[in-house]
Formats: C-alpha cells, structure tokens, sequence
C-alpha cells in the first residue's frame, strides 16, 4: 500500500507516550523491590519469632539473630542480583526458544575468567594499582560481557541451530556436552596460562566497606558494613535489569524477540529474520551472564573452571521460581532465592546450636525449592498471566 | 508473464508427500481461488510460496524470479505476505503491537506507514477500537481482520490469505468477502485459500481445485461453480 492517502487527521500513535514507557521500563523494578522488601520482610519476622521462642533457652540467641538481621539482608540482596542476573540469560533462551541452556552457567564462568585475565593483564602492564576503580570495572565488565556474548552465540550456532528441529532431548544433552566442553576448554587454557586452575582476581583498591549502621549488642557494637564490590554489583545489576527491560519492551529488536517467542514462523511472515534473533537473544543473555561472572569473579576474589556449575544450577533454579521464559520473573526469582540462601546460610547453625552449618545447608534449601516449585508451582511465582513473558 | 508462479512443485513433510507436482499461476491484479477438501494440501502451497516449506522439486517464480530457496523473512521483503491458517495472532502484543510487526520492515516514523495504518484501521474500525487490547483477547471474527489488516501492513504486491472465513459468523463472512474484493479492487492480487468455495469462487477470477496434493481442476471461476464435479463435492449440490 503507497502513502497516497492523505496524512490523516487524528492519527493513532504506534509510538508509546513517554509515560507509557516509563511504565513499562520500570514497572518490573517496581515489582522487583516490593519482592526485595517483602522477602526481607517476611524472613527477617520469622528470624525474630524463632529467635524470640529459642531465646527462653538462651538469651543470646535472640540478641545476635537481630544484631546480624541487616548485614543478612544486605547479603541476601547481593546473592539474589548474583542470581537474577545470571537467570535472565537462561529465561530470555527459553522464552525465544523453550530451550534450557545448561550452558548458561559455563558462560558466566568464563566471563569471570575473562575478567581475571584482563586484570592479569593490566596488572603486567602495571597500571592495574593505578586504575580508578571504577574505571576498570567498566572495562572488566565490557569486556567480559562482549567475550560472553559472543561465546554464547556461538555455542548457539554450534551446538544447538542444527538440532532446533530435533526432538527436545537432543539439545539439551548437547547444551550439557556444551557446558562440559567449555569447562574443560577453560581448564586447559588456565592452566597453561600464568593464571592458573585457581585464577587469582586482582583488583585496584576498592576502599573500605561502607559502615551504614551499627548495632549494639552488649558493650560493642556490630557494624552493618557493605563492601564497594557489593554495591558495584547491586547498581551494575539494576543497571542492566533497566537496559533489558528498556530493549524487550521499547524497542524494534525487543518486539521481534517477543514475537518470535510467541511464534516463529509468524514471525518470519512479518519479515523478521528468526535465526538472526536468536542469535541475538543469546548474545544478550550471554552477555549479562558474563557481566555477572565478571563481577562475581571480582567480588569474592578468584575464579576456577568450574565455577559456574553451581550458580548456573541456582540461577536456572531461580528462573524457575519466578516462571521460565518470564523476564520480572526471573529477577524476582533470583532475589527470593538469594534471601532464602542468605537466610539459611547465617541463621540454620544459630538457631540448631551449632549442630547444622548453615553454609553447607544453603545448597540444600536452594535446591529444596527447586523440586517443591516443580511439584507444586511449576509455573512460578509470578505465574503465566500476571506480567509480561519475552 | 504471471506475477506468481509454480512450476510442478513437489512438497514433503519428511516422508509425507503433501504437494505432487502442481502447478499454478497468479496473474497481477486476480483474485484465484484453491479449492479444497481437508488435507488437499491448500495451506501447504501457501507455506511453500511463503518460504516456510521449501519444495523438494519444481519452482515457485515471482516476477520471474526463483523464490524457493529464499527464506520467508526475504520472501515477505519481495512483497508476498500471507495471513496464515488460524490467524496466529500473536497473543501477547496489543493490536497495535501486531500491527507493527507487520510493518516491521518498514519505518514506523514514516507518513507511509501512517497511510499504511490509516488503511488498515479504515478497512476495520473494530481494530481502531481495539488498538490497547492484547491479541489473544480479540474475539475469532476480530483476530481475522488483524491477521489480514497485518499481512497489509507488510506493503506486499500479493496476499495469500488461508481460509479467512473460517470460523466466523454468516454476517461477519459476508463482510470479510467483501473487504477482500475492496482490497482486490484497491490493486492487491489475492491468492484466496478457501472451504468456502460458493463465496471464493463468487468473488474470485480463476480457481484451482486440488485433491490429495494435485491440482484436479482449474477454471475461470464462473465455469468452476457450473461445473458438475465441483458442485457435489465442493458446493453440497446435488
Ligand atoms: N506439519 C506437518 N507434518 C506432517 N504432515 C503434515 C503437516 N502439515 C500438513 N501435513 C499433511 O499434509 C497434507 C496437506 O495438509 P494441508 O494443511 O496443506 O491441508 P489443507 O488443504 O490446508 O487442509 P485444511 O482444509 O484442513 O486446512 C495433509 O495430509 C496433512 O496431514
Ligand atoms: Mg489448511
């Protein structure tokens, strides 16, 4: 059809007000922070009233579970962007897909490798000490994600293209031998490489931690500390859950990905080029899990070829808690699961007299819920209807 | 020199030999009709003009250019679009939002693709009144026109339109044959998929009729709705 008819008078818009875009950029936020409040919420009552209830028995326990309740929530939060970040790699493939890249977790771990070997590097070269931090955050961060981005795609044309018409089994033991590759692959360059199995994170100077409160208890006082890294990683992570969340629901590529999501070869009649999508789907995906490996990798320090393992599992645990395939969902998922792991991991050995080791135990709830969710909730917290899928 | 051809296309699903060698040709400015009982393969030549079925053996041309191997995003860039069997719609876009897609290769900032709208939302004003609502919530009769309305969207030189009237009321079906005439009359070739072969073959210049993946028939329409064979086994007549 040619433009001869004439412009008319009341034209309806196809571009969004700018209200309507900040709704739908921020509404998830939204979402995502009544989750963080509300988990904190929720857990932190139960901390009290089971604190209050064993305190008959000793006193103490009351006064140390409320003393160390923030420093739990703080690093609850941290774990759950940990998570989130890294589940809205496995929930983007799956919305485009219906696909489970086991993978995903091997994409985050070689962002963080990338990231230690770009420090290695600036540090050989001596200007590592010398960097403001944020700096090189920046560049850590960039380039991990462009090395993860494009790895994740090329996994994708690799490993799973030639097999998207196969029965649904066959990817997925290709993404498990995918995964197992790469480890193997990292292991073998890190450890012919002055790295190493146990790669060391080198880092310019962060600064000390923040103190943002402190709690008496007794005669001291128990600071509420959160560390730089911490907090780079919270507002990195925010960072690139608005940018996600910006590019699916406000831009060209964003409706094409949601339309090959819904259905491919509808999509392909509207002349959207499906391949070309999914690839990029994974190159997003991969890039935010290699920011997050990036980042995980600079927080606690050194990385290893197997890192991404056990993140990857929680995180794909994560996306599942939330709804698979649903983008809020999956950063709602991983917050959640963070505080649980948060929770469990400092208060189970209070509460049992030191007889479970809440660290060890955090694996086990995380993955507790995993198979309760299926059984129970197999569409999620946020469910089908409720928000938006990709 | 037709605007559309195939040339003794072959097509299969794995061992399934849906398509055995037919024939057909879409002159610029026709409405034809395929006729066809269920399974005849009418929705498989349209997928296979579309690019989505790729044909084992034979061509399909348009413009005199070989299009079967092309892959259907380049298809519709050639001006072929087609509003596909079961309308899938895409559910959770807005009416608007589907519409977009179908302009997807164009630019939506454009006066054209405002004109392009206008149109569009002029040919179903019952779409301009749902512009916010998700596609999923449309009612069958409602999804048709959007299927149709963005297929338009695309700019294409032909439409396939696959059973549009299935499922719709008697009133509503009248009106979609005559928006397909509007649309015919407006310049667009048709190429018309049809159950409903009385009305599609009323509407259209020339008809096929395909059983089990062959073309049986093929006619003026008119001739094609005096013919003794098609009236039993398509128009219920004895
Ligand atoms: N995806 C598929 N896989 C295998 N066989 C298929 C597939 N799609 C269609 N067929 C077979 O190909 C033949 C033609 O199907 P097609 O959908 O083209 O029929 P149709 O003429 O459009 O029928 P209807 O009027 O019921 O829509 C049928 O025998 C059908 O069973
Ligand atoms: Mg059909």
């Amino acid at each position: 059809m040619a433009a001869e008819a004439k412009a008319p008078t009341r034209r309806v818009s196809s571009q969004r007000t700018t209200a309507e875009l900040l709704r739908v950029i921020f509404l998830p936020l939204g979402q995502l922070f009544a989750f963080i409040l509300g988990s904190a919420v929720v857990l932190g009552l139960i901390v009290v009233v089971l604190s209050f209830l064993l305190s008959r028995d000793d006193p103490k326990i009351f006064q140390t579970a409320i003393a160390i309740l923030p420093q739990v929530i703080i690093d609850g939060i941290v774990r759950g962007f940990l998570f989130a970040t890294i589940a809205l790699g496995y929930t983007m493939v799956y919305g485009v897909l219906e696909f489970i890249n086991f993978a995903h977790g091997e994409i985050f771990m070689v962002g963080g490798f990338v990231g230690a070997g770009v420090a290695y590097l600036l540090n050989q070269w001596g200007i590592l000490s010398n960097l403001p931090a944020l700096l090189f955050v920046i560049i850590t961060v960039l380039i991990g994600m462009t090395v993860s981005g494009l790895l994740a795609m090329g996994t994708e044309r690799i490993a799973y293209r030639p097999l998207r018409n196969a029965p649904r089994l066959v990817p997925l033991i290709s993404a498990i031998g995918m995964s197992l590759v790469l480890q193997d692959m990292v292991r073998l360059i890190a450890t012919n490489t002055p790295l190493g199995f146990n790669a060391r994170f080198e880092t310019p100077n962060f600064g000390k931690p923040f103190q943002l409160a402190s709690i008496p208890l007794g005669d001291r006082g128990i600071p509420v500390l959160i560390g730089p890294k911490a907090v780079i990683f919270i507002v990195a992570a925010l960072l690139m859950l608005l940018a996600l969340n910006y590019l699916v629901n406000a831009t060209r590529l964003g409706k094409a990905i949601r339309a090959v999501a819904q259905d491919r070869a509808t999509a392909s009649l509207m002349g959207i080029n499906v391949n070309q999508i999914i690839s990029l789907t994974f190159l997003i995906g991969g890039a935010l899990g290699g920011a997050a490996g990036v980042l995980f990798g600079m927080n606690i320090g050194t990385v290893n070829p197997y890192m991404g393992f056990i993140p990857g599992l929680k995180a794909f645990t994560a996306a599942v808690l939330g709804g698979i395939g649903n983008i809020t969902g999956a950063m709602v998922g991983g917050i959640v699961l963070g505080f649980l792991e948060a929770f469990v991991a400092s208060y189970l050995s209070l509460f049992t007299g030191g007889n479970f080791s809440g660290a060890s135990y955090a694996d086990i709830a995380a993955f507790s819920i995993l198979i309760l969710i299926l059984i129970f909730r197999p569409e999620g917290l946020l469910g089908e209807s409720t928000t938006q899928k990709v | 020199m037709a605007l559309l051809e195939l040339q003794n296309v072959h097509t299969y699903y794995g061992k399934i030999h849906a398509l055995k060698g037919i024939s057909v040709h879409i002159e610029k400015g026709e409405i034809v009709t395929l006729i066809g009982s269920n399974g005849a393969g009418k929705s498989t030549t349209l997928r296979t003009i579309s690019g989505l079925l790729t044909p084992r053996h034979g061509q399909v041309m348009l413009n005199d250019k070989r299009i079967d191997h092309v892959p259907p995003h380049e298809i519709v860039k050639m001006g072929v679009a087609q509003s596909p069997e079961g309308r899938r719609i895409f559910p959770r876009l807005t009416v608007l939002e589907n519409l977009e897609l179908g302009a997807y290769l164009h630019d939506t900032r454009s006066e054209a693709y405002h004109a392009d709208l206008e149109r569009v939302l002029t040919l179903f004003p019952r779409l301009r009144e749902r512009v916010a609502q998700k596609g999923g919530t449309l009612s069958g009769g409602e999804q048709q026109m959007l299927a149709i309305g963005r297929a338009l969207m695309t700019r294409p030189s032909v439409l396939l339109l696959d059973e549009p009237s299935m499922g719709l009321a008697p009133v509503l079906v009248e009106q979609i044959f005559e928006i397909i005439q509007e649309i015919n009359s407006q310049g667009m070739t048709v190429l018309l998929v049809e159950q409903n072969a009385l009305q599609a073959l009323s509407i259209a210049n020339r008809g096929y009729v395909l059983q089990s993946g062959a073309i049986v028939l093929e006619d003026d329409a008119k001739a094609l709705i005096e013919n003794e064979m098609v009236q039993k086994a398509y128009l219920g007549l004895e």
